[in-house]
């Protein structure tokens, strides 16, 4: 098999591993948009699941209970956000900036009281993490070419939360567009005065929206530092919160596009990562930087030009009174 | 005046009345819309509330309906003091409301709209279903069908509204609420609401309708509780009443129903519209070959049923549309596809715009009274010499066509929000005529406003159109545009049907022509 098609293939897989933080975190920024309030906070509950996960992980040597805890903070932090905005009717764009860089800040603080190793925690052993995912007949398929690379590489072998984040996109689909909750949810983001009336609380709604969005980036976190890396390093999050925002944005605040927007996200930098260092035709050598840049420049081009007229929930960011 | 006769159902049989309220009242700030209101309304009745703009009566009904909580007071349901701390408590006591602002999700389709919040289990399936036969059953009992796939914003209003009424009863509600439903329907619209509120009544539903259309109060109620500034004035049985003395009670005077208003006296052609059309974006036709004149001191009156062009036709002549085809006058300044205007610059050339949809075009809401007193004109010396606005000019400023217009409260810090419609409109019609405009252009002036409000509004037309300006008035309400036109021009699907003289005009023959049938002399 050739040379390229294999360095293909490493690269999908390596797509599916960036993408997976952002697809939770843009499942978890629909949620709440789509309810109607505006999540930038998105990147401090990350950032909040990655820390609490690593330091659970440490400390137990259990990924299980280092998720579920990671769940739990970020689940925290969301109920800050929301009881900001919904319930004092804050400014939500303010709040969730607040709570990006209080994250920011205590985790760091937190970890050097806790570790002392300059806002790190200790590099995790392989048991207090989550591990690839072999899948069965990796080995009987082998032999077979093509099939059995496609198999081992991009099938098989990933982490068991990237596994959970391809199935939360058809779930959260399922929930937006089939159950009584999604309706709701959608309706609320558009005309909260429709539901109140309809003799819904607006208030509770949100919440539920609002919590959903700080479990799926409690898991998201998780992932950074226990199931891609080994542990936590500050400012590990590095804007995958706003990147995930802005294939929110990028996929109308519908789940199954804003995915694609993920992937695609996900794809350029797996590609810039692939490319560093790698002599290529006509240009030289890969610029490095400009390579690392890509993702970053790629967003900012997308959103400015190609996305067309978004129309986000008419009643995105407007707190709601009667 | 104040009287309280013996209500007809707190009489009568044993029954206890369908809904009574015992002494509400609600407080906002300082506030007092609603100070101890009792009534008492019969099983199967169909009950009035009328009252100038911000009497009250809305407020009255969203306590009712749970999304106000009364500062004191009960209500009572089949003679029952029932709670009602939410809108879900009111759906229980088997009450459905029709808000004055439609509470519709549009992007939803009627089907989506109806099952909210009444999905039955947590998956839509079965609930679909089932709701696909109510609107089946429901349309068939009450001959109010829609299409349940249909997209509630590409419906019309009178369509939208079905939809509302539909949510109001679906649960099986006994007691229906409609808060100024009729303010945004055409004549034929309300009369099948009316149809259908006779039918409904026939079921045993009690029925309270708000109203600011007298006529319609006469027409279709059974009995009728005037609220001025937030008290009861008067129980009626509506056979026993007449509009002018419920005008009376209403705004505690006189009121014409007619302003008087003499003989035009024409002057110079200010505008005047020649072969113009304009083009929706996939090039339907919008406006077809409009041909007018308007001169200094008179008004020109644009029929017809809503939807026949006359929005368009108020967006090209206020400059927010462009011309495709044809010119159009103002003045001496002439636009055409190439030469084009804008809001601007029509401002400049002394058009004055009152626009259709206030909320839309005339104010921005969340802008306190004083700066939407001065919107359009914040160049202008109204907001003091200079490049920065000079706030105390600016509230002077609004404090005096506040005065000078009986806007309520005036209170310039007030954002605009938080007037009542009628009082949102009158802002909007001060600015407007406060700058003395040599043309006016008005959309449906007196959408939702109350009686002694229109009689005040078409007594300022009137004063404008003697003092030379030449009015382009465009309304839905045939008595609005045969009280003040000088001639009148029917619209139907964006062309001119034709221009009559007011003297020659009366509803029938306007009636055939806005359905597009053109008088045999209609030039
Ligand atoms: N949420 C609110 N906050 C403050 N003031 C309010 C609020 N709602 C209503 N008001 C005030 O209470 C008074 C009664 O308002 P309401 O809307 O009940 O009048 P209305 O009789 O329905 O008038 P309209 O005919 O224009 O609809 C008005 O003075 C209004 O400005
Ligand atoms: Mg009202």
């Amino acid at each position: 098999m050739s040379e390229f098609l294999f360095q293909a293939l490493l690269t999908l897989d390596g797509t599916v591993r960036v993408a997976t933080p952002l697809i939770l975190c843009a499942m978890a920024g629909m949620f709440s948009e789509r309810s109607g309030v505006i999540d930038i906070s998105l990147e401090g509950k990350l950032l909040v699941g990655a820390f609490v996960a690593a330091t659970i992980a440490y400390f137990t040597g259990s990924p299980w209970l280092a998720v579920f805890c990671a769940i739990g903070a970020s689940v925290l932090v969301a109920l800050i956000h929301g009881f900001a905005c919904i319930t004092h009717r804050g400014n939500q764009v303010v709040s969730g900036l607040a709570i990006n860089i209080l994250a920011a800040g205590v985790t760091v603080v937190v970890a050097i009281a806790l570790f002392r190793q300059g806002g790190q925690t200790p590099i995790l052993d392989r048991g207090d993490r989550f591990g690839p995912m072999e899948f069965w007949f990796v080995e009987t398929l082998d032999p077979i070419p093509m099939l059995g690379a496609v198999y081992r590489e991009f099938i098989s072998g990933h982490n068991p939360i990237t596994y959970l984040a391809l199935l939360v996109v058809p779930a959260s689909a399922y929930l937006l567009y089939r159950t009584r909750f999604g309706l709701r949810l959608r309706a609320v983001g558009e005309v909260p005065a429709a539901v109140d009336t309809a003799g819904v609380s607006v208030a509770w709604l949100r919440y539920r929206a609002v919590l959903l969005a700080g479990v799926l980036c409690g898991i998201a976190g998780a992932y950074l530092s226990i199931g891609q890396g080994a542990g936590f390093v500050p400012e590990m999050s590095a804007g995958k919160g706003y990147i995930a925002l802005a294939a929110v944005i990028f996929g109308k605040w519908r789940p199954v596009p804003a995915f694609l927007a993920c992937l695609m996200f996900g794809f350029l930098e797996a590609l810039s990562a692939r490319l560093q260092g790698i002599d290529l035709p006509l240009i030289g050598e890969a610029p490095t930087h400009l390579m690392l840049a890509l993702p970053y420049i790629m967003t900012v081009l997308l959103l400015a030009g190609f996305i067309g007229r978004a129309s986000p929930p008419a009643a995105i960011g407007v707190p709601y009174t009667k | 005046m104040v009287d309280h006769h013996t209500h007809p159902a707190s009489s009568g049989s044993g029954h206890p009345p369908a809904i009574e309220l015992r002494e509400i009242s609600k407080t906002f700030g300082t506030v007092r819309a609603n100070k101890a209101i009792s009534m008492a309304i019969g099983k199967g009745a169909i009950h009035g509330i009328v009252g100038e703009n911000g009497a009250g009566k809305s407020t009255l009904m969203n306590i009712l309906y749970g999304l106000h909580r009364a500062d004191s007071g009960d209500i009572l349901i089949d003679g029952q003091i029932t709670p009602i701390h939410s809108s879900a408590d009111a759906i229980r006591a088997g009450i459905g409301m029709v808000h004055q602002h439609f509470m519709l999700v549009p992007n939803f389709t009627v089907l989506e709209n109806v099952m909210l919040g009444s999905e039955g289990s947590p998956m839509l399936k079965p609930g679909v279903g089932e709701t696909r036969a109510l609107l089946k059953t429901l349309g068939e009992e009450f001959d109010m069908h829609v299409d349940p796939d249909a997209l509630i914003e590409d419906l019309p209003v009178g369509l939208q509204q079905r939809v509302e009424i539909i949510k109001a009863v679906k649960g099986g509600a006994r007691i229906l609420i409609l808060d100024e439903p009729t303010g945004v329907l055409t004549p034929g619209e309300a009369e099948s609401l009316f149809k259908i509120l006779r039918r409904m009544k026939q079921d045993g539903v009690t029925v309270i309708l708000i109203t600011h259309k007298l006529s319609e109060i006469m027409a279709i109620t059974d009995t009728v509780t005037v609220i001025r500034g937030g008290e009861v004035v008067g129980h009626r049985k509506t056979a026993d009443t007449n509009p002018e003395e419920l005008a009376e009670l209403m705004v505690g005077r006189k009121v014409l129903l007619r302003v008087d208003r003499g003989a035009a006296r024409p002057g110079a052609v200010l505008l005047e519209a020649d072969g113009l059309e304009c083009h929706a974006a996939d090039g339907r036709p919008l406006l077809h070959d409009i041909d007018f004149q308007i001169r200094a001191g008179e008004i020109l009156g644009i029929a017809g049923v809503a939807g026949n062009g006359q929005t368009e036709l108020l967006e090209v002549l206020s400059g927010l549309r462009p011309v495709d085809k044809g010119r159009l006058v103002v003045m001496n300044r002439t636009v055409t596809r190439q030469s084009r205007t804008d809001p601007e610059q029509m401002r400049q050339a002394h058009v004055g715009h009152i626009p259709e949809d206030r909320h839309r075009h005339g104010l921005v809401l969340a802008f306190e009274a004083r700066e939407n007193a001065v919107l359009g004109f914040h160049k202008s010396s109204v907001t003091g010499e200079g490049a920065l606005i000079d706030q105390q000019a600016m509230t002077a400023h609004c404090l005096d066509l506040m005065r000078e217009f009986d806007v309520r409260p005036p209170n310039p810090n007030l954002s605009g929000r938080n007037f009542s419609g009628g009082n949102q409109q009158k802002l909007v019609i001060a600015r407007e005529i406060d700058k003395r405009p040599r043309v006016l252009i008005v959309g449906q002036p007196t959408r939702g406003v109350d009686i002694g409000a229109i009689e005040f509004i078409h007594k300022q037309l009137i004063r404008l159109r003697d003092e030379g300006c030449a009015i382009l008035l465009v309304s839905v309400e045939l008595e609005e545009i045969l009280g003040l036109s000088d001639r009148i021009m029917v619209m139907n699907a964006g062309r001119q049907v034709g221009i009559v003289p007011c003297e020659e005009a009366d509803e029938q023959t306007l009636g055939l022509m806005m359905a597009g049938i053109r008088g045999s002399d209609a030039a």
